[in-house]
Formats: structure tokens, sequence, C-alpha cells
């Protein structure tokens, strides 16, 4: 469970003003749910998972993770209890480091022991992991990741997001970098892996049709405000079109972005 | 020669362990070694010239002092790696310039051990060498005690951050130097982190500087000028030699490339005159050894992989990573 309440971020822009990202945003999203964020290119979506996970502070509004307040905290004593993705396949993997030692780097949350990283039934239990990604990587597990495609890297680095079973997940476009093959590849593993383990997570995708199929709930977001927020049986009922239409009308504009975001 | 070389090689291959944790795990390009060195040396010769005064007194102490010494060489070191890290983390002072700073402030401090001179010879009691002597009987000749208690230090160090990097807290730290983000990203703070390893990177500095002190017989307030360098070239002469991404290979073979370094220093020292190289030149020679290397490394060894990567992107051209476009 997560409860984002009037969380307001703004940014320094030197001298002038500072630019409001997120204005007094609420969102609540119960255990168990999924929720796609949508929104055109500086709606405040990045900013909205960046905040939750401690990359950018809040200046006002609070952060509360399963009853607990993490306004304050700093981004690495969040990490211990969300799991988190984002764009760029480099970005969440050591890369000079082996499968292996990834696996077992985020098969523990939080502070560090002086105790064997890997031992063989270590080693065994994350090849079972790797394996269900159904690229080969359980073979692999001696290589560096830097040897690893885009794909099978932000897949990597998704097995590695959810192997602590975090409380939240949140997933800023992660397949947006992937090639299409690549990245229904990964929308299908997030789909299984959130289910399998019964996250809750947090997408944030500039794909509508993705966004209506990988969750019970589409929010939609436009200068750091939810303009529309929609679920249960009203969700089901909609087709890309009538998301398009809700955008239009929740913004009250109608440019020329909303082509590419039918594609 | 090659006993002296060998010894040499791997008292000061501590020290290049050091250089490596800093410059190629952490990626923080430390310059404070060149103050923690010297400060092993000098409190490590401080506590043998107590035990010296208070022999007789307290036998303890002097039976002791050995290992006191070299603990206190691997705490100082240590000491000024805890500086440099604060002085980083808590003022975001850039990590060449946190060195700087604690690498100046300890030559003051480093006197101050030294009881206020620069030198202080050991050659009237050295406890370590007399310690090393001992262990391994009264009837081995000095010059072959001296290299297994080198190698037995050497080796004992390298085992055990073989050791070390194989544990969760190793491998974090190997991640960190790499992607800090995959670090914050598993719950762990990465400055804490970091410290840790900059505290260890200086501690075996220090080690080695106790170490250096004995094998030298005195500790002087300039040891610490230009082993940076060295350590670096080291670690350097490793890498060119050695190819492997296992730690445990990549650990052992800077001890390889110290020996390498001491042997090609030792070379130069005694044929270079054949050249006209005089020991002035030394540290010339160790500025082209460390640019060499990096050439090396950059012309001649990358070409074939990248020439792979181009074709593994030919034949597979829907796995790359397309970034920064989107649908």
């Amino acid at each position: 469970m997560i409860r984002v309440d009037s969380a307001t971020v703004a940014f320094s822009q030197g001298g002038g003003e500072d630019r409001i990202v997120l204005k007094e945003l609420s969102l609540e999203v119960p255990r168990g749910q999924t929720v796609s964020i949508i929104g055109s290119n500086g709606a405040g979506k990045s900013t909205l998972l960046n905040a939750i996970a401690g990359t950018v502070p809040l200046v006002s509004g609070s952060i509360v993770v399963d009853g607990r307040d993490c306004t304050r905290d700093p981004e690495w004593a969040r990490a211990v209890y969300l799991g988190r993705v984002r764009q760029n396949p480099l970005a969440g993997t050591a890369g000079d480091m082996t499968i292996l030692d990834n696996l077992a780097l985020a098969s523990r949350k939080g502070r560090r022991r002086l105790r064997l990283a890997v031992t063989p039934s270590i080693a065994r239990d994350l090849a079972g992991r790797v394996a269900e990604l159904g690229m080969g990587l359980e073979n692999r597990l001696r290589e560096n990741v830097s040897k690893l495609s885009g794909g099978q890297r932000q897949a990597l680095t998704l097995l590695m997001a959810v192997l602590s079973r975090p409380s939240v997940l949140l997933l800023d476009e992660h397949t947006a970098a992937l090639d299409p093959a690549n990245a229904d590849l990964v929308s299908a593993l997030t789909k299984r892996f959130i289910a399998e383990y019964g996250l809750t997570a947090l997408i944030v995708t500039h794909d509508m049709k993705r966004a209506l199929e990988q969750a019970g709930r589409v929010v939609m977001m436009h200068e750091g405000r939810i303009v529309a927020d929609v679920a249960g049986a009203e969700k089901e009922r909609m087709g890309v079109p009538d998301l398009v239409d809700l955008f239009r009308q929740a913004r009250g504009t109608d440019y020329a972005e909303d082509r590419d975001l039918l594609s | 020669m090659i006993q002296g070389i060998l010894v040499e090689g791997l008292v000061y291959g501590i020290l290049a362990l050091g250089v490596f944790i800093s410059f190629r795990i952490l990626d923080f390009a430390d310059l404070s070694v060149e103050g923690s060195f010297p400060a092993g040396a000098a409190a490590a010769a401080a506590i043998v010239a107590a035990a010296a005064r208070a022999e007789g007194g307290a036998a303890w102490f002097g039976a002791a002092a050995p290992f006191l010494a070299v603990a206190a060489g691997f705490a100082a070191g240590g000491l000024a790696g805890f500086a440099t890290s604060l002085v980083h983390h808590k003022l975001k002072v850039p990590p060449l310039l946190a060195g700087i700073v604690t690498m100046t402030g300890f030559y003051s401090i480093n006197l101050r051990v030294l009881g206020g001179r620069p030198n202080l010879p050991l050659i009237k009691h050295n406890p370590l060498l007399d310690g090393a002597r001992s262990w391994l009987g009264a009837s081995a000749p000095p010059d072959l005690a001296l290299l297994a208690a080198a190698l037995l230090a050497a080796l004992a160090v390298a085992g055990i951050l073989d050791l070390f990097f194989h544990t969760e807290k190793g491998i974090a730290m190997g991640a960190l130097g790499d992607n800090e983000a995959s670090v914050i990203q598993v719950g762990v703070n990465p400055a804490s982190l970091r410290t840790l390893g900059i505290v260890l990177a200086n501690g075996l500095a220090g080690l080695s500087g106790a170490l250096a002190a004995a094998y030298q017989g005195f500790a002087d307030v300039n040891f610490g000028a230009g082993v940076v360098a060295a350590g670096l070239a080291s670690v350097m002469l490793g890498e060119l030699a050695i190819k492997s991404h296992y730690i445990g290979v990549q650990i052992f073979r800077v001890l390889f490339g110290s020996i390498l370094f001491r042997g090609l220093m030792y070379a130069a020292r005694s044929w270079g005159y054949l050249a006209g190289i005089t020991p002035n030149d030394l540290r010339l020679l160790t500025a082209l050894l460390i640019v060499g290397a990096v050439a090396v490394s950059k012309y001649a060894m990358k070409r074939p992989k990248s020439a792979r990567r181009t074709e593994a992107a030919r034949s597979a051209p829907a796995s790359g990573a397309r970034r920064g476009g989107r649908p």
C-alpha cells in the first residue's frame, strides 16, 4: 500500500521562480493493485516516481508506504522496500560484474554482511530464478552483465527489482528504450511477476494500449496533477480512442502529440 | 638481486592493492595514499621506538611490538582514509582535492608521530625483522627469512581481500564503483560503503608503509612521495600482463604487477646507465610507464573487443538497446 498525500515538487531554475513539477498531488494505491500512469511529456510522471523513490525531495506533502512515513528517508533507505526499473537498461545493474553477482546483490535488501554472497545453494536458487526469464541466462551466470543485450539486461533488472518482493514496484517507462519484440517480452514478464508475487505496482508509460492492458487502473497526469483516474468496470470498457478522448477533455487542448500516443 | 626485487615487490604490492581498491574498485582517485603510507611507517616506527625505550620495564610490550607496529600502521593509514572520506562525503569535496587535503595535513601529523624528526632509524632495534627471523628459525639465511615473511604478509592480505570481495559487503563494494545506482537500489548507503572502502585502501597503504619501514630500516616523512604513481604503474602492469574479470585473479595480479614494476625499476637503476638513465630519471620512467600502459590498453587491447561488438550488433540488430527514441 502506498499513499502520496498532497506532494509538491519544485525544481529551482537558478535565480528566477521555481518550476513546480508536482502540484499537491495525492494518490492512494491499495496493496496488490497495478496502476498505469500516463500523460504527455513534462506532466510529472517520472517526477512522481522519483519523489516516491526519494531521488527528488518533496517541498511539502508526505509519502507513506505500508504505514511507514518515508518522506524524509534517503533514497537508499527507501530502496529496502521499493523495487525500481528505469528506462535506461544500464541503470539498474553493474555491467562489469557477473549475472550471478548482480542477482546475489539484489536477492537481499539493506545492510550487507560479511558472509559469502554466493554459496552453491544460493547459486542454484538464483539460477532457477533467472531461468524463469526464459532467455537462457541461467547458462551464462558467470558472464559479465555488459555482454547482455538491452532486452536481456532490462529483463534481468526487472527480476532483480522483484526478487526481494518489494512493497511497491516502480517502473518508469522500462520498455521504452527496447525494440518492439523485447518491449513485448519485458511487458509480459512484468505482468507475470506482478501476478506471481502479488505486487503493488506503479507503471509509467507512453503507450496507451499497454497502459490499459497491464493495469486494473489508469491514472492520467497533466501539468503536475492527476486529471483522470479510471478503474474497475469503467476502465474495462475503455479502448485507446476513449482514453485519448478522456485525455483531450481533461487537458482541454489538442495537439499533434496525440497522434503519437495512438500509435 | 632477485630476492630484493621480490621483497620490495611484495611489500609495496600491499600498497598497490590499496591503490587498486580505490582507483579500480571504487573508481575513487585517492591521493591520500601519499599521506597514509608514511603514516603507517611513522606509527610502526614510533611503536618500535617506544618498545625499545620500555625494554626491561614491560616485557610483553617488547614481545607484542611487531604485531602492534603492523596494526598501528594499518590503523594510521585507515585514519588518513577516514579523513579523506569525511571531507569528501560531508563537504562534497571532489576525491582528488579531498586526498590532497589529507596528504598535506598528514605530512605534519607524521612529523609529530616521528617525534618532530623527519626520519626515525630502526637499525638498532627492528622487531619486525627479528620476529620474522625467529619464526623461521635462527638457522634460516636472513635473506630467505625476509622473503618468506614478505611473501606470507602479501599472500595473507591478498587472500583476505579475495575472500572479502566474495562477501555480501565485498560484492556491493564492487558494484559501487561500477554503478552507484545499482547499490542504492538494493538499500545500501553508498557513502558508508565507500568510506569502508577508502579506509580499507588506506589501511593497506599504512600496513605497507609499516613493512617498508621495517625492510628499509627507517621511517621517513617523505616515504609517501610518488607512491600513488608507483602503485598505479604496478596495477596497470599487472592488468597488461594478465587479463581476467575474476576478482581473485585481479587481486593477485596486482602483486605480480608490483614485482614486475620493482624489477623494471631495478633494471633501470642497474643497467640504465647504458642508455644514459640515472636514478634521477626513475620518476619520469614511472610516469612514462603509466602513460604507456594506458596507451597499450586503449589502442592495442581494445580493438578486437570493439570489433567483436560491432559484429554482434550486425548479426542481431533487433537485440541492441535503442536509447532515447520513443515510439
